[in-house]
């Protein structure tokens, strides 16, 4: 397997893992939270430094070098391939913008030293394929939010209740899973139980109810964090894409379209702007799922480009109607709210990052959009409309939180609303990947239908040996028992 | 420099200024900078007016070299060769879009000279010439696409500007819910043209016009595929068709954009924005030679609004709610035409009726107070035609009168129909979810119900 040329993925665990022990021994909540803005920057450094590196290397798969776990456990822990490298970049970005866009007055409900180590959670699991060490470490990821519900004397049984069903049956469907499980020779019962876990996780409905609770119970902050990196479809990708036959996908498929058409149609009559938020997520997150579905390198190439198009744009949208609400308070879409002329910049990004999320012409989400459209079409020529119609109710509920939100009224504020230079900077990042994403999307197709492909081709019942070989070469070991069996000779980059 | 490449840069500058037009004024906007009145304002006279002489200059080549057909490639926006997914982007200069991108120019840029001094120290003067820029790049793509996926492209910049410009007074909650309401429309129009596109895909392999009209220029082009192809694809055109042109049953977003300052009312729901969808009849106006079912549908549909748009604009109490129904019977006609094969008349039809209605339309806020001018300098009320005795109305009349005045019932139907169960049954929805999480976390599980606008406090924002 090809080798970084630094060890980026153990620096992007473990800085903000030290990050969130010094941080939570900090008394001084503003001086925390420029140290917390510092290590999420330099985790995003090395998420990215990662990315170019492994760019540059043009393979599917690659470890640290100076691999500090693999000299102690003789085995290789965190792995990227082109399913993961650009996904660490995203988390990474996820959470420095969201902690970048923490006002002070928000330090006393938002915990800084759990934002941190729900990063390093997070990056661990994107750098994970093990089946085992996924699930363990979706099962520490579920540990803030749940402790942050506890804290805020807020119910915790939705919350608990399917993430322990989720946990509970992605483990005793791991462990039923043979050793030879592939998508020729499924186990069909660990299978169910494994796709039924990760759609729960994914929020598939109807048991999505998880989500729009924590929407509703937890800090904003959090709750993005929570979802937006979709863990989930992480799952759906790693656990049961290699092991799952093509109509048990196809199934995945069709049940991730109804939650995009419910999910959106729900978006449309949300009184409250969080459970807005929730619904137009969950609608998009369902439509990642539906691409993943179709096993074709169309549809999972377009599924691969909504992800990445989903989680920056989405991402945008949410933190731009968490700095709106930062200045209001908890804003509700029965009546208008006037906010345009306070917060004209905000505006603008929410209508845009909507825009962008619902595949917009000349934004990130655009070609992504038509692919999946197309894979799905391809697949499901009269169900696969259904896709048309989530897309349209989708584009009809942001314009109209939009206006909801910004316009209808004047509004006299006490305070200045006016945007914070650190809101500015982030906002503008993402507002530079939504149009850069757009009118150059070629670079970022190019990479997903390369990693659609190589993962199409780990499916293969009988590939052939010259592809086989390439194949095993690439990832050393098969997907199910890749990374804890020994690599017993590792090919460095300087040989 | 061969007349080749002159047309290939020509064209280029044509695409390229409203774009640049749109980074020159969004960018600033971005960034926080203050652009003046008077720097906006030469901007987009400058680019229209290059746009406008380079359209111009493309049409007179065109004449003097014989072509009819310019097809400029600028290669693939995005492309997938081995499974052959090909966005590309294409432009075509022929005997349609030539004067439509010129029609464009001209009569975006009479409105943005007017617009500079209507809106003169407006605060939404900014907004609008973004929004007008928006809707400049989404007309010139949209009349120059040579790919369905390039026309769908500029389609939708112009729904956006279209819907936010009929928002524009947005301290009131009226135009916004109009503006609502026109995006809406727009987003199932939307809808219907993505899955033409994509059908148009699966049956010809492509999203080239050429493809599809066949290989000779506009508008004797003949289709390539089936009649019932043809009718398929061609039934979804004409219901993106009509939800962009307000033809019936969606005419009800018409006089509601009139909520919006006069200038876009003029340039985009009286002339320009109110024509894409016959545009694309035009267009795809070979379809229509192939399926004789679908010639019918574009008749009758034609007939209809021209029809209802007759009707209700001789009762409408206000001039421009007058004139978008006047604007309608207009379209309405235009469809009829296309229908019946006549291409050339209903783009010079077309044409025709823009630059009037736009004249009109500009006109209509000042006709009044000249009228009044002109009484106070005589002396006396200018009556004009002796009034009709009263007569007592037939009970048709007086149905056919209330029909007008209520616009047909379309609003109310398609509420009835469409939004109200959707809306119903999704609340429904929402409801088992309460009763399924007050269940499970045992009490009440949502405190947004009890949600109130600016009820926390800055400390307790959570």
């Amino acid at each position: 397997m090809s080798e970084l040329h630094l060890p980026w993925l153990e620096l992007s665990v473990l800085l903000p893992l030290v990050g969130a022990i010094w941080v939570s021994l900090l008394k001084n909540r503003d001086r925390a939270r420029k140290h917390s803005i510092a290590v999420c920057g330099l985790t995003l450094i090395c998420a990215l430094g990662e990315w170019i590196d492994f760019s540059s290397l043009g393979t599917f798969a690659a470890h640290d070098h100076w691999d500090v776990l693999q000299l102690i456990f003789h085995r290789d822990v965190f792995v990227i391939d082109e399913l993961s490298a650009p996904l660490l970049p995203l988390g990474a970005l996820l959470y420095f913008t969201t902690v970048m866009t923490t006002l002070r007055t928000k330090l006393n409900r938002f915990s800084l030293g759990w934002t941190l180590f729900s990063e390093s959670v997070l990056l661990a699991t994107l750098t994970c394929r093990h089946p085992w060490l996924i699930i363990l470490l979706l099962a520490v990821a579920v540990v803030p939010p749940w402790v942050e519900l506890r804290k805020r004397q807020q119910s915790t049984r939705i919350f608990s209740l399917h993430m322990g069903l989720s946990l509970g049956l992605l483990a005793i469907g791991q462990f039923f899973v043979g050793d030879n499980a592939s998508a020729s020779n499924p186990s069909i019962f660990a299978g169910c139980l494994l796709t039924a876990g990760a759609l729960i996780r994914s929020g598939i409905c109807p048991l999505h109810c998880w989500m729009s609770d924590l929407f509703e119970k937890a800090t904003f902050g959090t709750a993005l964090l929570f979802v937006t990196p979709m863990t989930g479809v992480y799952a759906v990708m790693r656990l049961v894409f290699p092991i799952a036959p093509e109509w048990a996908l196809q199934c995945i498929a069709i049940l991730s379209l109804t939650t995009a058409v419910y999910a959106a149609g729900m978006a449309l009559v949300q009184h409250d702007s969080r459970r807005f938020f929730c619904y137009l997520f969950l609608s998009h997150s369902s439509l990642v799922l539906v691409g993943l579905g179709l096993v074709t390198p169309i549809g999972l190439t377009g599924a691969l480009c909504v992800w990445l198009s989903v989680g920056i744009s989405l991402l945008g949208f949410g933190l731009a109607l968490r700095s709106v609400e930062a200045r209001t308070g908890r804003l509700t879409l029965e009546n208008f709210h006037g906010l345009y002329e306070h917060t004209p910049f905000f505006a603008g990004m929410f209508l845009l990052t909507g825009l962008a999320s619902i595949g917009f012409p000349g934004t990130i989400g655009f070609i992504g959009t038509e692919l999946l459209m197309e894979g799905v079409v391809e697949i499901f020529p009269l169900v696969g409309l259904a896709i048309v119609l989530a897309a349209a109710l989708n584009g009809i509920a942001v314009v109209k939180a939009y206006f909801h939100v910004f316009t209808g009224t004047r509004h006299h504020p006490s305070i200045s609303m006016s945007c914070r230079p650190t809101e500015r900077i982030t906002v503008l990042i993402v507002v530079v990947l939504i149009i850069g994403g757009g009118l150059a999307p070629q670079p970022g197709i190019h990479s997903r239908y390369h990693a659609a492909n190589m993962l199409i081709r780990l499916r293969e019942p009988v590939p052939q040996p010259h592809n086989a070989a390439a194949i095993k070469n690439e990832l050393a070991i098969s997907p199910q028992t890749t990374l804890l069996t020994e690599t017993p000779k590792r090919k460095s980059n300087n040989d | 420099m061969t007349v080749a490449s002159t047309l290939q840069f020509l064209g280029l500058v044509v695409v390229a200024s409203p774009a640049l037009l749109l980074a020159s004024l969004g960018l600033p906007m971005l960034l926080g900078w203050n652009l003046s009145e008077r720097t906006q304002a030469r901007l987009t006279k400058t680019s229209v007016s290059v746009g406008l002489v380079a359209a111009v200059s493309i049409l007179c080549l065109m004449v003097v070299s014989g072509s009819r057909h310019v097809p400029i490639e600028l290669g693939n926006w995005a492309s997938i060769e081995p499974e052959h997914f090909h966005f590309h982007l294409k432009f075509v200069f022929d005997r349609l879009s030539v004067p439509f991108a010129i029609l464009s120019f001209v009569l975006c840029g009479t409105v943005g000279a007017f617009s500079t001094i209507y809106l003169h120290r407006e605060k939404g003067y900014r907004r609008f010439f973004l929004l007008y820029a928006l809707f400049l790049a989404g007309m010139i793509v949209s009349a120059l696409a040579g790919t369905i996926e390039t026309l769908f492209f500029g389609w939708e910049l112009v729904g956006l500007s279209s819907a936010l410009l009929v928002a524009y007074f947005h301290e009131r909650p009226g135009p916004v819910r109009n503006g609502l309401r026109v995006w809406t429309t727009y987003r199932f129009a939307d809808a219907a043209f993505l899955i033409a596109a994509l059908a148009m895909h699966h049956f010809t392999g492509a999203g080239d016009f050429d493809r599809l009209m066949g290989s000779g220029p506009w508008p004797d082009g003949v289709a390539a595929i089936g009649s019932w192809q043809a009718l398929a694809v061609g039934s979804l055109l004409l219901l993106a068709a009509a939800g962009k042109s307000g033809m019936v049953p969606f005419s009800g977003w018409l006089p509601r954009a009139m909520e919006g300052p006069t200038p876009s009312s003029a340039v985009f729901y009286g002339a320009l924005s109110v024509h894409l969808g016959t545009y694309l009849l035009l267009r795809v106006s070979p379809l229509l030679e192939v399926s004789l079912p679908l010639r019918i549908a574009v008749i009758a549909l034609g007939l209809v609004s021209a029809i209802f748009g007759a009707l209700a604009s001789r009762v409408q109490g206000d001039v421009k709610n007058a004139l978008a129904f006047a604007s309608l019977t207009q379209v309405g006609i235009i469809t009829v035409e296309i229908g019946l094969g006549l291409r050339y008349i209903a783009l010079i039809h077309m044409i025709g009726h823009a630059c009037l209605r736009t004249l009109q339309l500009l006109r209509a806020p000042s006709v009044l107070r000249d009228h009044q001018t002109y009484e106070d300098a005589v002396g006396r009320r200018l009556t004009g035609d002796t009034v009709n005795p009263p007569r007592t109305a037939t009970k048709f009349q007086v149905s056919l009168y209330r029909f007008a005045l209520e616009r047909g019932y379309l609003d109310a139907m398609l509420d009835d129909w469409i939004v109200r169960p959707f809306v119903k049954t999704f609340r429904f929805f929402d409801s088992l979810e309460r009763r399924w999480t007050n269940y499970l976390s045992g009490g009440e599980s949502r405190e947004s119900d009890r949600l109130a606008p600016y009820g926390d406090s800055l400390e307790d924002v959570v």
